[in-house]
């Protein structure tokens, strides 16, 4: 039971795979000029899931992945034209199929009259064919059948050929597997031709020598019997041909015979037939995994990545902890100690960066996923919406993919519902009926930034205002600067749109949205120009694993500050220091007035402010591009620091992003300059934008 | 590993401020000496911050001062109990653990009402013995910071 149940997960994890392929390929055929291969791997994509479905006895996937496939067929056919209502039809099975596969997964029966619907209309798209079809489909439980196969009237004998090249082998495939298959449409002598097989001295073993022929007396059709071949046709030679005699040969004692009942004795023909000629058996084993391949790849479940990538955190602080050892016993002075600490860090490096590129996805897997939710949303509303994309490719750990689906979800939906003006509006404003949505990704100084952009109205701050004020979220007398308007959006309960829209008025604002890219250690921020369109940016750490930190102190204790966030250090000196104010300290730093925070009293390990001729000044600049000079007490130290999150076992604290690891074994946490800087400011404001600290 | 009859379990016996307290031992995981621990900005008063326990971030408790008998004055003799809690893992402080005891949960009497005393909500009962003397048994779930509690 356990067995099928792994082989019920790998199915899934191919689905998966296959169904990406799917609407990948039908996006695609909708471009000018596509390949008729597109359509082919359409094709595949979703004839692979049904045979493999069947298999399982999933039968709701494989009736609606059969009629998917008929209407396939028939576009690989040119029998029917790809315009855009055919496409339409062919997202939205790909759609259904999504789904149906995700409902086998949990075990549940799906959304029966969704399916039936899609059903329809594909059948509305197949017209005429569609009984003919019908009777085609029948054959699907017969792949199952293992029971001997009654040969009837109408019964043929093919003769078949069948040569399989050194790819067929490489890519995984099995010529035993192929001639099992056959072997299961009718009655099959199979014979190997090992004519071609060289003398010992001259075998490769890369090299499959052998042939197969095949005499198959079947009712099923010469189309039926080169679909088995489907997958393999480029890496082999296949003839059929109708026999001459149309009798069922009788074996032979040189021919193995391949009878549906008897799979499991079968023997290997090629391992068979090397040791007829005196080979070693295991030389097939060895010539597979000697095969070069171009592309080999493995399946390893995270756990064991995750597990190597603890380790390897284990080891940047194993490598810090032995270094201070090295220090206090007064070692550094000795240049071989000193080379080999060093090799060490770097080696250590080295193997992090390694283990993080095989962490790191492209973000292309969540992107894919956004043409569906813009299409419904789309639908949903009734707009007309065309997504771009740049930058898929960039890559981010493997974890924040899967945690990125559902923020990045509710954007888009916001950008359809709230974003977009509707097609009359557009046209007035002279903009194309069409809106477009632009989801970007690209990395930048060491984080990934995401945007969602639409080309809509903008965000009507007035109204913005006006609601916050009605929801009691800000007091109507308080100044508040268009982007602290735009940042009410992200409080909770906030939802724009005066009538709960069907679509992204679920009661889940983006304040969630916030939360949760706030918890992979990311921001979010909005730009909008009245207009021309709202954007939303998130930048997010390329991994949650380690960070490139330098250690200062503060008061007493050492703290971490994000290196990608520091843009100099330096000394104060009293000409470039200016009070404003009782408490307001601004520096004058190349023509530019920068505000100086005291981090010690923002986290309240100091009542009063230190005298700022002590300490560095370290001028940082956030992602929002704010701009603050934090005064601290001295600088260490630069230097890889592991992420420990503070918010398994305690909570968030404001300020502070993480903690990690010190050589000497102590905590340190990791200030996070966004919230550092912004809560310095709203000590002035207190304008209840965004957070506020409960300090 | 002694298997208790119905209605018995094992506590964790420990001293604070001259009074004897106890946890389920089900939830306590080590217990090792007081170490330095990194403050934490914002934090309420009672949590004295956080140390690495084998590579993880572990926020400890003064006991004392959440069950309102003032800061504990800190010595190297003091011991932090690791304890298990709803996934998370905390660590309570406490000036020495004295036993580990078998109760019978029928002696467990609840709190009377004495005035309100803050150590009040965080006991779930009493356990008398027959020499006299009183075990407090503590309730974790009351005693920790609710983690929204914490969040800004």
């Amino acid at each position: 039971m356990s067995d099928n149940d792994d082989f019920l997960e790998m199915f899934f994890v191919e689905c998966d795979e296959l169904l990406d392929n799917l609407s990948t390929g039908l996006r695609e055929m909708e471009e000018p000029g596509h390949e008729i291969e597109t359509v082919h791997s359409v094709f595949r994509a979703v004839h692979s899931m049904k045979g493999a479905a069947a298999a399982f006895g999933l039968s709701d996937l494989v009736t609606f992945a059969h009629r998917f496939e008929t209407v396939l067929d028939m576009l690989r056919s040119n029998k029917l034209v790809a315009d855009p209502p055919v496409m339409a039809v062919l997202h939205r099975a790909s759609d259904v199929l999504t789904d149906l596969v995700a409902a086998a997964r949990q075990s549940e029966a799906g959304d029966q009259s969704r399916m039936q619907e899609l059903l329809s209309e594909l059948d509305g798209l197949i017209g005429a064919d569609a009984e003919e079809e019908e009777e085609n489909f029948d054959f699907v439980p017969l792949a199952l059948d293992l029971g001997p196969i009654d040969i009837a009237d109408q019964a043929t004998a093919f003769d078949i050929t069948f040569a399989p090249d050194a790819d067929l082998y490489r890519s995984g495939n099995d010529a035993v597997a192929l001639l099992h298959a056959l072997g299961q449409l009718g009655d099959a002598t199979v014979e190997a031709d090992t004519d071609a097989v060289p003398p010992l001295s001259e075998w490769s073993a890369n090299q499959p020598r052998l042939r197969w022929r095949i005499t198959l007396t079947t009712e099923a059709t010469e189309t039926e019997i080169k679909e088995i071949f489907e997958f393999v046709l480029d890496c082999c030679t296949l003839e059929v041909t109708r026999s001459a005699i149309d009798a069922c040969p009788l074996p032979d004692s040189e021919t193995t015979e391949v009878a549906p009942a008897s799979t499991d004795d079968a023997p290997e023909p090629l391992a068979a037939s090397e040791t007829e000629k005196g080979h070693p058996a295991t030389t097939v084993a060895g010539a597979q995994v000697n095969a070069p391949s171009a592309n080999a790849t493995i399946r390893v479940s995270l756990d064991r990545v995750d597990k190597l990538m603890n380790m390897i955190g284990e080891l940047v602080i194993k490598e810090s902890m032995l270094n201070q050892v090295v220090e206090t016993a007064g070692f550094t002075e000795n240049p071989d100690v000193y080379t080999a600490l060093e090799g060490i860090r770097q080696l250590a490096g080295d193997i992090q960066e390694s283990v993080m590129s095989i962490r790191a996805q492209p973000l292309k897997l969540v992107f894919q996923r956004m043409h569906r939710i813009l299409r419904e949303a789309a639908d949903a509303t009734g707009k007309q919406v065309r997504l771009e994309m740049l930058g898929e490719a960039t890559e981010v750990d493997k974890t924040m993919i899967e945690r990125l689906v559902d923020p990045l979800t509710h954007m888009i939906r916001n950008s359809v519902d709230h974003g977009l003006e509707d097609a009359v509006t557009r046209q007035r404003r002279g903009k194309p009926q069409q809106g477009t949505i632009t989801l970007s990704a690209a990395h930048r100084s060491g984080r990934v930034l995401i945007e969602v952009a639409d080309d809509g109205g903008g965000i009507d701050r007035t109204r913005v205002r006006q609601i916050a004020e009605e929801r009691g979220l800000v007091s109507p007398d308080a100044t508040l600067s268009p982007s602290e308007i735009d940042a009410l959006l992200f409080m909770p309960g906030f939802s724009s749109k005066s009538e709960v829209s069907d679509l992204s008025g679920r009661g889940v604002g983006l304040d969630v949205v916030r939360r949760e890219i706030m918890a992979l250690g990311g921001r979010v921020m909005i730009q909008s120009q009245e207009g021309e369109g709202t954007s939303f940016s998130i930048t997010l750490p390329l991994t949650l694993a380690v960070l490139e930190g330098m250690l200062i102190q503060i008061h007493d204790q050492t703290m971490v500050l994000p290196i990608t966030a520091v843009q100099e250090t330096l000394r104060p000196t009293g000409a470039s220091l200016h009070g404003v104010g009782k408490n307001g300290r601004l520096l004058s730093n190349r023509g530019e007035l920068i505000p100086i925070v005291d981090v010690a009293c923002t986290f309240g390990l100091r009542r009063d402010m230190a005298p700022l001729e002590e300490g560095v000044l370290i001028v940082v600049e956030t992602d929002s591009h704010r701009r603050a000079a934090l005064h601290v007490d001295a600088i260490f130290d630069q230097r890889q620091v592991v992420i420990k999150s503070l918010e398994e076992n305690y909570g968030r604290v404001p300020g502070v992003s993480a903690a990690t690891i010190l050589g000497d074994g102590n905590i340190a946490l990791i200030i996070d300059p966004e919230e550092i800087v912004q809560s310095s400011v709203s000590e002035h404001h207190r304008s209840s934008i965004a957070y506020a600290a409960n300090g | 590993m002694s298997h208790n009859a119905i209605g018995k379990n094992d506590v964790v016996a420990f001293k604070l401020a001259d009074q004897d307290f106890c946890i389920d031992i089900n939830l306590v995981r080590e217990i090792r000496g007081w170490s330095p621990t990194t403050a934490l900005p914002h934090a309420p008063s009672y949590v004295k911050g956080v140390i690495n326990l084998r590579g993880s971030v572990v926020t400890v408790v003064d006991l004392s001062e959440r069950l309102g008998f003032g800061p504990t004055e800190l010595s190297p003799r003091h011991v932090v109990i690791i304890a298990w809690h709803e996934g998370r893992v905390v660590g309570l402080l406490a000036d020495l653990v004295s036993d580990i005891v078998t109760i019978d949960q029928s002696t467990m009497q609840p709190v009377p009402d004495i005035a309100s005393d803050p150590s009040r909500e965080f006991i779930t009962g009493m356990i008398t013995f027959d020499d006299g003397r009183i075990l407090r048994k503590i309730d974790l779930a009351q005693l920790l910071p609710a983690p929204e509690m914490v969040d800004g």
